[in-house]
């Protein structure tokens, strides 16, 4: 038991990380906060971590951060099972808070779709549709992102050991980008970009690296994409919904908009 | 029991892991030995399919690099690599040699932080008895504190290139969105000169490490390049005499669908199974290593049997921490901001096609753009799909040594010797996924 949870007289809290469809970056930016990785393996029992740790849990968990999308039957079931065994869900990611990219297969009908990756799809076992973790159980906390911030993930950890509501920011990217001090890439250089829409998080990367946000943090509260498209030059129609559709593409009004320009860039065979 | 059944009981051994630990991704273990031979060694892929090559269909080349890095959140870079590559080769685009420069050291950053991950995360606690870093630290505190600031350093390099150690910004076709200064860079250098004594150290910590007897003749394959060890250019050879150019891994190799398990796997046209990764640089380019890591391979005596024994890829990684941060160093040291960050192209139709090496191997991408220069289709063969097979081979032939060993003891080391070649699951699943499926 680590100085401070003997202080303090409690146990630590079970942690499980788990994954489903995604590329296991969000999980790798627990492994990246290099310089409080030891100090929260002190103040956490990380009881479940496949990609880190060879010993297993299947439960119960006191927080499960879950990454990735629903995909698979299989998944879907594992989900449900681990949503009874912790107290706490959390998701991580693009993937599991919005679907993430492989969610704009669902605009396309899955069988033809699959046919143009495997030569033989009718052995592939896949849900019709990629879809978000809350769309099946609920989330208590979700960290958004394609990445996850490793500042918001360390602050979610934090209010967790003092048992306190995480402070997560709901600004628009614009917000951040003006504190930075960079120079709008809109009124600019004509440039489209998704920052008055899209929830900060990142630091407003893209447009301080000079290009245009592309969303990956997914819609802020209240974004009015229909307004930005109206009023915005160089967003029309055709740039803003090949810009929406990205890694948060199924999140709303993402998803409405893109559906009123016909889907995504390639959803039709 | 029928008549026509044997008299004597076949004996069978089955080791199974159902979920593999300490890799990328999801995948499992099946071996099934009869009467002392092996007659199933399969590496399980039952990671979900995401379906990359179907989504890039009818995007730019641009919004290409930024969907394909989200195949592999420890190599976003990889993806980034291989496609840009392969669409200025395409589109016939010559980058400005201070953009070639710094996306070799944008690459170096990533082989830092994913071979550091590997050797001390996911691969040394098999060696040492853990189950995990984090188990190892409480005995060997300050080893793992030094395998963090190593991956660090790899991650500041990314980060400062391009934006964030995970799904990098700056990349575009033709050059980057935004290059760093000279001033920038050079803040780094502490960190990277403090980096490379301690990947001197991992040098001398693996090769000491106890290491399981195994010995074969792999084919091996990886980009040679004239001057550099390879990364970013190169021709594709291999230990039989193989000589491709970048564009043409096809002439050489296929993904086939295998009958005993429908799954996707690369194989020579002949059929042959071949090994990529840090072994296969080292066998067939280890003459362009970095002096300092040239110096270290000689002192660790062990140039041989990393090209034999799967297990000492543990020290050809290490190898090449030295290598990859040497390297970051003497780039920085050189570097000169880009003109411009840039250089301007014209979308078009036309084929796409180039190799990198990504940190577990070659990484081979081929795109056929349509009259505006859009995706028509994409082929994106990632290292773990070609290795596949010549570890399925690899565990066939190393079955008989840990067959006297107890049960979770030989699993062990099935476990450790598929760790060995570093497989991203997460990268392969969407060719590889077939096999479990099956099954049902």
């Amino acid at each position: 038991m680590s100085p401070t949870a003997r202080r303090s007289g409690r146990r630590r809290p079970r942690v499980g990380v788990v994954k489903f469809a995604s590329c296991d970056g969000c999980q790798l930016t627990l492994l990246d906060l290099e310089d409080d990785l030891l100090a929260i393996a002190e103040r956490f029992d990380i009881v479940e971590f496949p990609e880190a740790t060879s010993r297993r849990s299947a439960g119960p968990f006191d927080v499960l951060l879950v990454e990735g999308s629903i995909s698979t039957e299989e998944q879907l079931e594992e989900l449900l099972r681990l949503r009874r065994e912790s107290t706490t869900l959390v998701t991580i990611g693009a993937c599991a808070t919005a679907g993430g990219i492989q969610a704009l297969r669902n605009w396309s009908e899955h069988g033809p779709w699959a046919a143009t990756v495997y030569p033989r799809p009718e052995l592939i076992e896949s849900l019709a549709m990629a879809t978000p973790v809350a769309d099946h159980v609920t989330v208590d906390a979700e960290l958004r992102g394609c990445p996850i911030d490793p500042q918001q993930l360390l602050e979610l950890l934090t209010a967790l050991v003092v048992g306190r509501r995480p402070q997560l920011p709901d600004e628009s990217v614009c917000a951040e980008c003006k504190r930075r001090g960079a120079t709008c890439v809109v009124v600019s250089q004509g440039t489209a970009c998704l920052g008055p829409v899209t929830r900060t998080g990142c630091g407003a990367l893209c447009p301080v690296y000079g290009r245009g946000c592309y969303g990956c943090f997914g819609p802020r509260n209240d974004a009015n994409v229909v307004s930005l498209i109206a009023n915005t030059a160089g967003l029309d129609d055709s740039v803003a919904s090949t810009r929406l559709a990205g890694f948060t593409a199924w999140a709303e009004p993402f998803r409405s908009v893109i559906d009123d320009h016909g889907g995504p860039p390639g959803a039709k065979p | 029991m029928t008549a026509s059944a044997p008299r004597r009981r076949a004996r069978t051994r089955r080791f199974e892991v159902e979920g593999l630990t300490r890799v990328e991704g999801e995948g499992s273990l099946r071996i099934v030995i009869r009467d002392g031979e092996v007659i199933e060694a399969q590496l399980g892929i039952f990671e979900a399919p995401r379906y990359f090559e179907r989504l890039v269909r009818g995007r730019t080349p641009d919004e290409v690099l930024d969907i394909v890095a989200r195949i592999c959140g420890i190599c976003p870079v990889a993806y980034q690599m291989s496609a840009v590559h392969a669409f200025e080769d395409g589109v016939g685009i010559e980058i400005d040699p201070a953009v070639r420069a710094l996306r070799r050291l944008l690459y170096c950053g990533e082989w830092i932080e994913s071979h550091a991950l590997h050797v001390y995360f996911l691969h040394a606690p098999d060696f040492m008895g853990y189950a995990s870093a984090i188990e190892l630290a409480r005995d060997h505190r300050v080893l793992v504190e030094r395998a963090l600031a190593l991956k660090k350093a790899g991650n500041h390099l990314v980060a400062l290139i391009g934006g964030r150690p995970i799904h990098p910004v700056s990349v575009r076709v033709g050059g980057f969105y935004h290059t760093p200064t000279r001033a920038e860079l050079t803040a780094l250098r502490p960190e990277l000169t403090a980096a490379l004594d301690i990947a001197l150290e991992t040098v001398a910590v693996t090769t000491e490490l106890n290491t399981p007897d195994f010995s074969r003749e792999p084919r091996l394959v990886s980009l040679r390049h004239p001057t550099d060890y390879p990364m970013n250019e190169g021709r594709i050879v291999s230990t039989d005499g193989l000589d491709l150019a970048p564009t043409d891994w096809e002439r050489a190799f296929a993904e086939d669908q295998v009958g005993w398990s429908n799954a996707l796997q690369a194989r020579t046209h002949a059929g042959d199974v071949y090994l990529l990764g840090p072994s296969s640089r080292i066998t067939l380019a280890g003459d362009k290593l970095h002096p300092r890591a040239a110096e270290a391979l000689a002192q660790s005596g062990l140039a041989d049997e990393i090209r034999r024994n799967p297990f000492r890829s543990i020290v050809a990684r290490a190898i090449e921490l030295v290598h990859a941060t040497a390297v970051a160093i003497d780039i920085i040291d050189d570097y000169r901001p880009p003109e411009r960050p840039a250089t301007p192209w014209n979308p078009g139709p036309g084929t796409a096609a180039w190799a990198t090496e990504a940190p577990r191997g070659l990484l081979f991408h081929t795109y056929e753009l349509d009259e505006e220069g859009r995706v028509a289709t994409a082929r994106i063969v990632p290292p773990t799909s070609q290795n596949q097979a010549a570890i399925e081979a690899d565990l066939t032939d190393f079955a008989p040594s840990v067959l006297g060993l107890p049960h979770d003891e030989a699993t062990h080391r099935f476990e450790q010797l598929i760790r060995s070649y570093d497989p991203c699951i997460s990268c392969a699943t969407h060719f590889l996924d077939l096999r479990v499926e099956d099954r049902r």
